[in-house]
């Protein structure tokens, strides 16, 4: 832990060290009208200085899954049945709370969708801020304070030390933002997970945040997860890509990999979406039908019955009937893997 | 590029402060700056809103007459004169003479002490138990939760005027009837409703961003009470506790005059009322300066709660 504080990553571009690792992950939440398979068995892992960004459909589980590894997720109704989270090697599901607690914020930080809400509207920014150290260093209120300040110039927010005892509304969206980037770098992080960081901006701030995200990692070397639906933001910012659909990863590659060449009929589906500006007045191409309500997926691979490759009975192979056989992520070509009964055919034709 | 963006943002930003700050300067004649979170809003509208001020002044005047009732009146309300019993009021005695022949405006204005101090006694102690227990069954919920709220259904099923008899009956045997006791049975019967009104504003904040916000960034629970549930779901009961200060001394007023509140020698204004109804006809008085006193007092903690309730309303904003 205070290794991690004190050494500088600014010599660390590149992948480094295994940060996170999330082994087996599931998550279901108990309601009064059935279980909700949220997160079915996720796998994957962060590196120092590497950018992994997890992509998904609102309801896929890519936000409970980051809610599992920072440990907010309401308990009950969810409940974790299996899997590791191990940070640095230790496994934080076994921590105890209070240990758990200590690596958040300081270990692990994240940064929330809506900014507006996720600040208190009762405290100045300063004040929240400077709390970071005063929750985790114990840090004199003074201090705290002038620490603050620092960081409110590191994320660049003009005039940060006029604006340091402003209340959250006085900012607007993109500079609320900042000061949530400021809040989660605080302590130095190991890793930063950004939950659809700039889903509620507007398309200029979004640019503006995005560099900073990644102009601040490469200073600081963290590892970073982005959870978004925005192929363009992972796109731009993301070494490696997750893609989820109903509580699986049903792809694994980097960016560029799995942005080409697809090896799931769901991603390939989602490329075929984005609309192109050489293709002006073409209609848009969406993926048919809607994503499965988690309380009741499809058996076998939960994308079969939109997905335009499904092969059932007969025509299917021995063990890849898409109805009634679960495709598990398994390695297709070198360094990809993907949940597919016949990923080999999308990748060769 | 991006500096450029933010600056404009600032200048925005700062623009409509000042228009807002410069109106509202223009309005008050006091230039707080950078006062403006939700507590600052609320205050600068209460300062604009002639009820609250209204309600402010009385409640003020009151309070200085419970505790400097001299400053209010001269005469020493045991002095009497038995022959001048039940004479109305005249220049020498305002609110004329009580049935000892005692001077009556002494004797009301006396009266405020004992009725202020149980109003902001019974709302100070059910305020303390409604909102420890209310946080902690909001917050934590589960079977501590359970519990709370089934002992408050419970205690909810008790009628007050009945309660407070057979409490203050019980009482009265070992600790008599005095200011004490009387606030003691109606906080034992008073604390169910902040605490539900608390209870049920800390289990919408602790569902808002920002408390899983400070939870992922490694706040204690207890810091995440005190800092961001508590200041975040104290303003319904505030606005109930500034209304039930009205309340409770009216509850006072009612059990002094059912004759199981405060006993004679001691001043209330519910006493007042209870001996003077038996000459309501001949003297009446003795019934009303009391009954002004006492409605004029529970009127203005009501206004003033009325007010706060709009100004701690987002919607009007």
């Amino acid at each position: 832990m205070t290794d991690l504080q004190t050494t500088p990553y600014a010599d660390m571009p590149g992948p480094g060290e295994t940060i996170l690792e999330v082994r087996d992950l599931a998550v279901e939440f108990r309601t009064r009208d059935g279980v909700v398979n949220a997160v079915n068995g996720i796998t994957y892992t962060v590196a120092q200085g590497e950018t992994l960004a997890i992509l998904g459909e609102s309801g896929s589980g890519k936000s409970v899954s980051a809610q599992a590894v920072m440990g907010i997720l309401d308990i009950p109704p969810a409940v974790i049945t299996s899997g590791e989270i191990l940070f640095q090697g230790d496994d934080m599901l076994l921590m105890s709370e209070e240990d758990q607690r200590q690596i958040r914020g300081a270990g692990i930080s994240m940064i929330f969708q809506d900014a507006l809400s996720s600040l208190n509207p009762v405290f100045t920014v300063g004040f929240q801020i400077g709390e970071m150290f005063r929750t985790h260093r114990g840090t004199s209120r003074k201090e705290a304070k002038a620490k603050a300040a620092e960081l409110m110039d590191r994320v660049r927010i003009p005039a940060a030390r006029e604006r340091i005892d402003d209340y959250p509304h006085q900012f607007s969206g993109g500079m609320r933002q900042r000061v949530m980037i400021a809040m989660a770098l605080a302590l130095d992080p190991a890793l930063i997970i950004a939950d659809e960081p700039t889903t509620a901006l507007d398309v200029t701030v979004q640019a503006q945040i995005m560099q900073l995200l990644s102009d601040l990692q490469a200073e600081t070397g963290t590892g970073l997860i982005l959870i978004t639906h925005d192929l363009g933001v992972v796109n731009e910012v993301a070494d490696k890509v997750a893609v989820m659909y109903a509580g699986r990863i049903v792809e694994e590659g980097t960016v560029d990999e799995v942005f080409t060449q697809p090896a799931h009929p769901y991603t390939a589906g989602l490329m075929a979406s984005i609309p192109l500006a050489e293709r002006p007045g073409q209609r848009l191409n969406p993926i048919k039908g809607t994503p499965p309500n988690l309380a009741y997926i499809p058996p076998g691979c939960a994308f079969h019955p939109r997905c335009p490759m499904a092969r059932t009975g007969k025509a299917a192979q021995p063990g890849g009937d898409c109805r009634s056989d679960l495709p598990v992520l398994r390695e297709v070509a070198v360094g990809r893997r993907a949940a597919c009964h016949y990923s080999e055919e999308l990748l060769h034709g | 590029m991006s500096d450029l963006r933010s600056d404009d943002d600032r200048v925005l930003d700062e623009r409509g402060d000042d228009t807002v700050e410069a109106e509202l300067e223009a309005l008050t004649g006091a230039g707080q700056l950078r006062q403006s979170s939700l507590w600052g809003d609320a205050w600068r509208k209460l300062r604009r809103s002639p009820l609250f001020i209204f309600g402010a002044v009385i409640s003020m005047v009151l309070v200085l007459m419970s505790l400097f009732p001299q400053l209010f009146t001269r005469t020493d309300p045991r002095a009497c004169d038995l022959s001048k019993s039940r004479q109305g009021p005249s220049a020498e005695a305002w609110f004329g003479y009580d049935v000892q022949g005692c001077d009556y405006y002494a004797n009301v204005i006396y009266g405020a002490r004992n009725s202020i101090t149980i109003g902001f006694t019974v709302v100070i102690g059910s305020i303390i138990i409604g909102v420890v227990l209310g946080a902690l069954s909001g917050y934590y919920g589960g079977g501590l939760d359970t519990v709370i709220t089934r002992l408050t259904d419970i205690m909810f099923g008790l009628p007050t005027i009945l309660g407070a008899i057979v409490i203050l009956t019980v009482l009265n045997q070992s600790l008599g009837r005095t200011v004490w006791t009387v606030s003691l049975a109606l906080v034992v019967l008073g604390w169910m409703v902040p605490l539900r009104l608390l209870r049920s504003s800390v289990i919408s904040v602790k569902g808002a961003d920002y408390v899983s916000a400070a939870r992922a960034m490694g706040s204690r629970s207890r810091r995440i009470i005190a800092r961001h549930v508590l200041p975040n779901s104290t303003g319904p009961v505030l606005v109930y506790a500034t209304i039930a200060v009205g309340s409770y001394i009216g509850a006072e007023a009612t059990l002094s005059y059912l004759g199981i509140g405060l006993q004679l020698p001691e001043y209330s204004w519910g006493l007042q009322i209870n001996s003077g109804q038996r000459w309501v006809r001949d003297a009446p008085h003795l019934v009303l300066f009391p009954g002004i006193l006492l409605s004029i007092t529970v009127l203005s903690f009501i206004i003033m709660g009325d007010a706060l309730r709009d100004a701690l309303d987002p919607k009007n904003r």
